[in-house]
């Protein structure tokens, strides 16, 4: 090989390189506990003050936590319905994993992040939006529990895709967690 | 910087994170960072424990000279000047 080839094969691996450490965290969210979708959400937004780029995938228990209470979604199957009854609707109506005693650990523990000071979810969400933190939602969680978009929170980065998405966003982050 | 030096400073930022927990005073120090110019120093007054680890930390990856801290009765200053 010649110089000139030798130094253009060098300029790709370092391109490579550089794609590859990107200051970012990728995180899966999986769960669809107050507790975990709550840590989730510090660890997002405590990473865009350290002036990193979040993407977050939230897949399977994770996606009724991004439902909006207050809207609907029309042309349901019987099972979507179930689902949609069965599930929490929306990040207010999570539960604890553990201690949870039929809600009443969640009603303590938000009473004591009131009293801590430490921000609430709605709290967090918003932040997190402002920030650019970016929510992709599993495309295929949404159709196995028979989630729409249009019931899902306002939200400014709100995405849905596949695993390929997540899997691309994490093969150039630097941080990579599962939640 | 010693803590009678750090108490002379007079900042051309101050940002007041007293009540807010973890990342708060981090985000409170990210966004009040830019309204500074670089060779600039803030002040931040933070009553979240974790605060003082945090700061330094990110000092440290934004080039910032973190200068001290001063402990008060209830919260704690944390002084920087701005890359």
């Amino acid at each position: 090989m010649d110089f000139e080839n030798q130094i253009l094969e060098l300029q790709k691996k370092v391109g490579k390189l550089e794609k590859g450490t990107k200051d970012q965290l990728s995180m899966v969210v999986f769960s669809g506990d107050l507790d975990k979708i709550l840590a989730a959400m510090i660890i997002a937004t405590g990473a865009v003050a350290y002036d990193m780029q979040v993407k977050l995938f939230f897949t399977f228990w994770a996606t009724a936590s991004l439902r909006d209470p207050k809207k609907k979604a029309s042309g349901k199957s019987f099972m979507g319905k179930m689902f949609g009854m069965m599930l929490p609707k929306g990040k207010n109506k999570l539960k604890l994993s553990k201690m949870n005693m039929a809600g009443m650990g969640a009603a303590m523990i938000k009473g004591l992040m009131k009293k801590k000071n430490v921000a609430s979810l709605d709290e967090l969400f918003k932040v997190a939006g402002e920030l650019g933190v970016v929510i992709n939602i599993c495309e295929m969680s949404m159709d196995l529990m028979g989630f729409k978009k249009e019931e899902m929170i306002d939200y400014p980065n709100l995405n849905v895709c596949g695993v390929a998405t997540f899997l691309a966003d994490a093969s150039e982050s630097k941080v990579q967690l599962f939640i | 910087m010693t803590t009678e030096e750090l108490k002379t400073i007079t900042a051309n930022q101050i940002v007041d994170a007293r009540g807010t927990a973890c990342p708060g005073p981090l985000l409170a120090a990210k966004k009040a960072i830019g309204e500074i110019e670089s060779g600039e120093v803030m002040e931040i007054l933070s009553s979240d424990e974790g605060t003082k680890h945090d700061i330094p930390r990110w000092c440290e990856k934004m080039e910032h000279e973190f200068l001290g801290i001063v402990e008060e009765d209830s919260y704690t200053r944390l002084f920087l000047k701005k890359a």
